[in-house]
């Protein structure tokens, strides 16, 4: 099949071509823009509460700190949620979920790390049952602090947002993050 | 008569040592094979439940001392905590479960069973509680597995 | 002895199960509860025929943890079981502590303590209650109790610096001394959060659609309560007057004039309705702590005297405490100690045996949420599917507090 109006060209499987079609449409400048700032208002993490961060997290979408502004609205069910918000310390029986959990999101997808814990252990840093999330996940933001306030969440949701509108992440299969914040 | 007199009474003919080391505390240690039996009187006194079931891991002596907590909300008996506490070898830790004796050991025992290797015979589910289904190491909590150990002291006379 | 009633039904769910017709539903860990934890349930058509909680995915092995630290330092690391009800879980250990160390703690910091403790018992119940709310999908309550959380979070942190992580309590006494103004900010605090209970009850628990999803499920009855050994806010609903600030001699429970709620349905909504009552309580707590706190050292005397003459002068100035060198290493005499302290949930039960070193031999911690667990595994069964999150709302159960 070719396709002259659009300046490529495209041969083979139907299907196939038409992902590719879409995949190029998407990524010319005023639509990647455009999606972009779209994705970058409706960051929804999955509701995925690891350990005592979680306290502050839920603080940081409820009326005080109303993270919903920022169209950070926590959801239930991984399939409809691009970011996963790993809440305080990740133990080895909870890694094996929240890989499931990563798997199951659709791209794109972006992972927060909060709390020390989260960044290389903290107080339980020679703990027996943790592990290090950032040797299992690509992380876009990380937020210090123990447990870190419901502003630092804040901050590192409008991090997240500068971070998507800049176009600084890929996506597709291999999603790998260009440089950290 | 009052509390420490019953208690006497009606566990001197098991109890290898009875001591009061707090006022709110009181140790009773037995042999490992008469473990249900004290347990049950201390029920019949009326220290119904568990506080806590918890394993001391101790290799100089070659055992593991496995400490009930008993406690109860009666009015005139709630001041008090009951120790009950037996030892067993470190090698072979098997002790009866008193799940029949105390409904709420049903967790704490498995607890101890997963931290500490204690074997409760009778307990209807000995499996892995806290620690991840797959961990092949020794109990943690015993004292030869080793952690990395951070900290500065400060000397001090 | 005969066996229990309690262990004769868990054998008779044994055996239902057994038959083919059940069949399994794995909730969890990621669900839109509470979160990291899973239950196995097991249904017959749509009646619950057992439930398996089950129970690690926050285990961060603080018991193990804490025989490598040094005594002091375990404060901060026992914090972390229930963050958002810090004060009471040191609370136990910073008694069993002072048993085996023999210190006294002045007045005001008994005081200071007291204070603390119910302004986190009120958060911790007012955590509890919203999320109680959203179990049932009641988004209105969830918001509203984190919301007024906000208001004892805020005083608590003028209080000691740190929204949750207090670390308040020390061996011998608290940290930092009342600041100014801050009679007057909890009383407004008070009567704020009193006119709000109002609502609540308008707006959730006179509710009928609450009342239809809490009412009779769930019950629990006072002899099961009783020998299952469960804690807290589930017990008392279920009529057992019994309150760890009744029994052990902490804060400055024996020089205030309070009564312990009780209720007698056992019921979710009771178990609800109970932590209402404990919040107004709580309220009158502080308002009387807050006429009654007598003037003086918030330190022990013995820990007073090692702080360098200095230091002690701009301590009493700012009303700081920084902490002497000694607390690095405290070392307590051979032996061993209990100590037992009422949370928002429940009663947490130290255990700590001291061999004369600078680090503890064993610590032994039981938290409320570990023992209420048996209360989720006990109580939905016979009921509908539909009840579960109901009574797994009621029980205000706290995951990374159970698994520690």
């Amino acid at each position: 099949m070719v396709c002259p109006l659009m300046g490529i060209v495209l041969v083979g499987n139907l299907e196939e071509s038409a992902r590719k079609a879409s995949r190029w449409f998407l990524e010319k400048p005023p639509i990647r823009n455009l999606r972009d700032w779209a994705i970058s208002f409706s960051l929804w993490p999955v509701h995925f509460t690891t350990s005592c961060c979680g306290a502050e997290f839920a603080a940081a979408s409820c009326p005080r700190f109303d993270a919903e502004r920022f169209g950070f609205l926590p959801f239930l069910s991984p399939r409809q949620t691009n970011l996963l918000l790993i809440e305080g310390t990740l133990t080895r029986k909870m890694a094996e979920a929240a890989k499931i959990v990563y798997q199951q999101m659709p791209e794109p997808k972006f992972v927060i790390l909060m709390g020390v814990c989260a960044l290389d252990g903290g107080i339980f840093h020679n703990s027996y049952n943790i592990v290090r999330p950032h040797e299992l996940f690509p992380v876009d933001v990380f937020i210090p602090g123990c447990p870190p306030r419901p502003e630092a969440v804040a901050r590192s949701i409008i991090m997240l947002q500068r971070k998507v509108r800049n176009s600084k992440y890929i996506w597709g299969d291999g999603h790998e993050p260009k440089g950290e914040d | 008569m009052n509390l420490r007199e019953k208690i006497e009474e009606k566990l001197k003919d098991i109890a290898t040592s009875i001591e009061y080391p707090r006022p709110d505390l009181i140790v009773i240690a037995v042999n490992r094979d008469r473990i249900m039996e004290a347990a049950q009187r201390i029920v019949e006194l009326g220290f119904d439940h568990l506080a806590s079931v918890e394993g001391v891991d101790l290799p100089k002596e070659n055992a593991i001392e496995v400490i009930y907590h008993a406690e109860s909300y009666e009015e005139e008996l709630r001041n008090t905590i009951v120790e009950l506490k037996t030892r067993v070898a470190r090698d072979d830790p098997k002790l009866q479960s008193l799940i029949n004796v105390w409904p709420n050991a049903l967790y704490l025992e498995r607890e101890t069973w997963d931290m500490l290797g204690v074997v409760f015979e009778g307990h209807p589910e000995l499996k892995r509680l806290l620690l991840p289904p797959w961990w092949d190491d020794i109990p943690p909590l015993r004292k030869d597995y080793k952690v990395k150990v951070e900290g500065i002291i400060v000397g001090t006379k | 002895m005969e066996q229990s009633s309690l262990t004769f039904r868990y054998k008779e769910l044994e055996r239902a199960w057994d038959g083919e017709k059940v069949y399994e539903v794995f909730i969890g860990p990621q669900h839109p509860a509470s979160g990291h934890m899973r239950f196995i349930v097991r249904l017959d058509g749509d009646i619950i025929v057992n439930v398996e909680p089950d129970i690690g995915y926050v285990h961060r092995t603080m018991e193990k943890l804490a025989e490598t630290k040094e005594y002091i330092k375990s404060i901060p690391l026992f914090e972390r079981a229930t963050i958002i009800d810090s004060n009471n879980i040191t609370l136990g250990y910073v008694r069993a502590l002072e048993k085996l160390l023999g210190i006294e703690v002045p007045p005001r910091a008994r005081y200071l303590r007291t204070l603390l403790s119910e302004i986190n018992r009120i958060a911790s119940h007012l955590y509890g209650l919203g999320l109680a709310g959203i179990f049932i999908n009641h988004s209105t309550m969830f918001m509203w109790g984190f919301g007024d959380r906000e208001i004892w979070l805020q005083l608590a942190e003028e209080l000691t610096g740190a929204r949750l992580t207090h670390t308040y309590s020390i061996p011998g006494g608290v940290r930092s001394d009342l600041p100014q103004d801050f009679k007057d900010r909890a009383l407004k605090a008070i009567r704020y959060m009193e006119r709000r209970l109002k609502d609540y009850m308008k707006i959730f628990f006179n509710n009928p659609v609450t009342v239809a999803r809490y009412k009779d499920i769930g019950i629990l009855k006072k002899e099961d309560a009783k020998r299952l050994g469960i804690v807290g806010p589930n017990l008392r609903a279920s009529g057992v007057r019994y309150d760890a600030r009744l029994v052990e001699d902490y804060g400055a429970y024996r020089e205030i004039d309070f009564e312990v709620p009780v209720r007698e349905e056992g019921d979710a909504l009771s178990r609800l309705l109970l932590r209402i009552d404990e919040i107004k309580i709580s309220m009158d707590i502080i308002r009387q702590v807050l006429e009654k706190i007598p003037d003086g050292p918030i330190l022990a005397e013995k820990y007073l005297r090692l702080i360098p003459p200095k230091l002690r002068k701009t301590m009493e100035e700012t009303g700081r405490v920084k902490f002497p060198g000694l607390f690095a290493s405290l070392r307590p005499p051979p032996g061993e100690a209990t100590a037992r302290v009422e949370m928002g949930h429940g009663e947490v039960f130290y255990h700590i045996i001291s061999d004369g070193s600078p680090k503890p031999y064993r610590v032994r911690i039981v938290t409320p949420s570990f023992r209420n667990l048996l209360l989720l595994r006990y109580l939905p069964v016979g009921h509908r599917f539909m009840d579960f999150p109901a009574i797994y709302g009621s029980v205000d159960y706290f995951p990374p507090e159970a698994d520690r």
